[in-house]
């Protein structure tokens, strides 16, 4: 009895009326009948009508008068509304936002809900993506914006590209160092490198400024003479020239001075070739070995000193949207996936089953047979999604830090900015959300032919 | 069940298809995990955040927790709910939703009994102008309710973001118990009428005790909705009235500086939401079915 009466995916049926005409004929009841349906309607009846219906038309009113109600002014909040830049951005936002996110979430749902059949943990994969549903878009927001932080060291999506793009390049240890003065090196559009020639069997030196101490890799030991060179080899020491606390001679070792590891070194040959590369130890010497006699420029390329890959700047001007549309996929792709799993686990096995028999495809069985049945699902998951997209608020509102405001802007906070948040201006707020209406419209056109058609069948 | 029948049909399968379903099945069950590890991430990463302290928070990131455990602590919740203005907001959360559920249970029950099974002139044009209701936004009462709450003097107040929600969720809730209450079996009711029961009788003694799973669904839903709320209360409450959503969003404005507060916060806010949907998540699904599949 009881399950009977929870038992959704299936439509209800529409139960023949046992109250109609027929057995009850009387017509003084039908009066009586009639009063105590109002006194059980009469509750929902006031509220609706007084905050919801009342306050509809009020709107539409009030959006032809001025900012303070006071002068009725025609269509001018309309023309505003498409001329003034924030406005318009909020308009081409919303329209960006009905057009990606409603689609992203059903499609998203409908591979969760098809590949879920697959598996044996789809309770506990259906819980985990279903769970923000729950939650606050304020929690949502404030989540999405920790993560999408532009510092790697705090933001874990620019913390992962930064970490994956380390595993493909060099990492840049030394970013803005550079020669210690008249030390016989130079720096030169980003590289550093010895002044002049140098021959083999012969030492440079590269005595760098610019480093913070605590910069230093936790291997570095004190920078160290390097090893006399042979005759096909040039060596020489990598070092940070300052010593911690102060003290010590310009350009030369000792003094506790750190070595600099890791320094990628290049003998470059006279026509620019590099004839031999070398790395540094972890106290700063390296040997440029196998090189045939002569003279060669030693150079530490611009790729020790690079800045290095900071990651995106996901909450500026141009990525904005695209993050909180990102959070409201994380939020509503599981409503989708459970209305469209439920949509599938209430259907009809026997067709599929037949023509996997014979031998069609398990794509073709999917798109001639299993899509066209879920058809109505996915039109009501898509039509509740643009329902909602339409008047997204919180999210917009929460996430941009204020100098993206404006970029993310769309038409919901817009409206709350012009009418409560400091702009005051209630004739302008009351036209944005007649055009908020208007969008919907459709959508409740199609919501009221859906229910007829359904209590037709 | 015919499916069963037609497994006993079906061709065997060759070597190579099972091999292809077995890694195939492979594929799916790393894709999904993949998936799943991405949709738990952000939760986790606030639920960790909110147990560093802040000098940790503003100079390193959550996961660095995995190879430094000691810098955890609940110094940060202790603060928050030390903070009168959180408790105090926490507490005014709780006041603005358990009366909304309640009211909108059962105001939205008393018409969808109504709309399910009594004849009156009028009611399926009624209806329609529920379900056109149903998705009217929530912003199409701001500015003239604020206007008619100061002019009766709750602006600002509890009671006023509490009418707000009742409003606002009376449609669905209407739509949602008018269709779960027309599966109940029309031979009952008849049967209790024709015992000369009044209809009021048969609605506590009759629906309500049947549509217990629908009304679950329904204020779970409800429940949720109104404590997850922010825009609401953003205009209808003040400083003594605001919930705990709305004490939170002030704090954005210092992003880093206030991670600490936001972060435990946002994650106290979600507590009790969590612990709802894992309780009663079946009702909660139940309600975005029937409210969205008629």
């Amino acid at each position: 009895m009881t399950q009977a009466a929870v038992a959704p995916p299936e439509p209800p049926r529409e139960q023949p009326r046992r109250d109609g005409e027929p057995r009850r004929p009387s017509s003084g009841s039908r009066w009586r009948r009639g009063l105590i349906a109002l006194a059980f309607l009469a509750p929902a009846l006031v509220m609706l009508g007084a905050l919801v219906v009342y306050p509809m038309i009020y709107t539409i009113i009030r959006s032809l008068y001025d900012r303070t109600g006071d002068r009725f002014i025609g269509w001018e909040n309309y023309v505003t509304m498409f001329t003034s830049d924030s406005t318009f951005t909020a308009i081409r936002n919303n329209i960006i936002w009905v057009l990606v996110a409603p689609i992203a979430c059903t499609v998203l749902g409908l591979i969760f809900a098809v590949l879920l059949d697959k598996i044996r943990w789809s309770y506990a994969f259906k819980l985990i993506v279903f769970m923000p549903m729950a939650i606050s878009m304020l929690a949502a927001g404030v989540i999405f914006r920790g993560m999408f932080q532009e510092n790697p060291n705090l933001g874990v999506v620019n913390a992962s590209l930064v970490a994956v793009n380390s595993v493909f390049s060099d990492d840049a240890a030394y970013p803005g160092a550079r020669p210690r003065e008249d030390q016989g090196i130079v720096a030169d559009r980003g590289l550093v490198a010895s002044e002049g020639e140098v021959a083999t069997g012969s030492t440079q030196n590269f005595p760098l400024v610019g480093i913070r101490q605590t910069d230093l890799p936790p291997e570095t030991g004190n920078a160290q003479e390097a090893q006399t060179p042979g005759n096909d080899e040039i060596s020489g020491t990598v070092w940070l020239d300052v010593v911690p606390g102060g003290g010590g001679v310009d350009g030369e070792l000792g003094d506790g001075k750190k070595g600099l590891p890791n320094i990628k070194v290049d003998a470059v040959a006279a026509d620019g070739t590099i004839a031999a590369s070398a790395e540094t130890d972890a106290d700063g010497r390296y040997t440029l070995s196998g090189l045939d006699p002569g003279s060669y420029r030693v150079a530490l390329p611009a790729s020790n000193f690079d800045e290095g890959y900071k990651g995106v700047s996901w909450l500026s001007a141009s990525f904005i949207t695209g993050v909180i549309i990102l959070s409201y996929i994380w939020i509503w792709a599981g409503f989708a996936m459970v209305m469209i799993s439920s949509g599938l686990s209430a259907m009809d096995r026997s067709l599929q089953e037949a023509a996997r028999i014979d031998g069609a495809s398990e794509w073709k069985v999917f798109t001639r047979i299993t899509a066209p049945l879920l058809a109505p699902v996915l039109i009501v998951v898509f039509v509740t999604l643009i329902i909602n997209v339409l008047k997204i608020f919180d999210l917009v509102y929460v996430i941009p830090p204020g100098a993206s405001k404006p970029a993310a802007n769309v038409i919901a906070v817009e409206m709350w900015t012009v009418s409560f948040g400091g702009g005051n201006d209630q004739g302008l707020g009351s036209a944005l959300v007649v055009l908020l209406l208007v969008l919907v419209l459709p959508f409740m056109i199609i919501n009221v032919r859906r229910f007829k058609q359904e209590r037709e069948q | 069940m015919t499916v069963s029948d037609l497994t006993v049909v079906r061709r065997k399968r060759t070597p190579a298809e099972r091999v292809l379903a077995f890694f195939g099945r492979g594929i799916v069950n790393v894709l999904l995990i993949i998936v799943a590890v991405f949709w738990l991430v952000p939760t986790v990463g606030l639920f960790i955040s909110s147990l560093r302290p802040i000098g940790e928070s503003t100079s390193s990131g959550w996961w660095t927790v995995f190879t430094a455990p000691a810098q955890l602590t609940l110094e940060n919740y202790a603060n928050l709910l030390s903070n009168p203005t959180i408790t105090g907001s926490f507490w005014n959360t709780v006041v603005i939703t358990v009366p909304v559920t309640v009211a909108v249970v059962v105001i939205g029950a008393l018409a969808g009994y109504a709309f399910a099974w009594m004849d009156f002139p009028g009611r399926d044009w009624l209806l329609i102008a529920i379900i056109v209701l149903l998705a009217v936004p929530l912003q199409v009462g701001l500015i003239p309710i604020a206007r008619m709450f100061g002019a009766i003097g709750i602006f600002g107040s509890i009671i006023g973001v509490i009418l707000y929600h009742i409003a606002f969720g009376l449609p669905f809730a209407v739509f949602l118990l008018r269709n779960f209450f027309t599966q109940i079996p029309g031979e009952l009711l008849e049967a209790a009428r024709i015992d000369g029961a009044s209809e009021f009788r048969i609605f506590t003694r009759i629906v309500l005790p049947l549509g217990g799973p629908a009304i679950a669904s329904l204020a779970i839903f409800q429940f949720l909705w109104t404590w997850n709320d922010m825009l609401v209360a953003l205009i209808f409450s003040n400083s003594e009235s605001q919930p705990l959503t709305v004490a939170i969003q002030s704090q954005l404005r210092q992003f880093g500086a206030n991670i600490d507060v936001l972060s435990s916060g946002a994650f106290l806010s979600m507590l009790v939401p969590l612990v709802v949907f894992f309780a009663f998540q079946r009702y909660f699904v139940q309600a975005l079915l029937a409210g969205s599949q008629k």
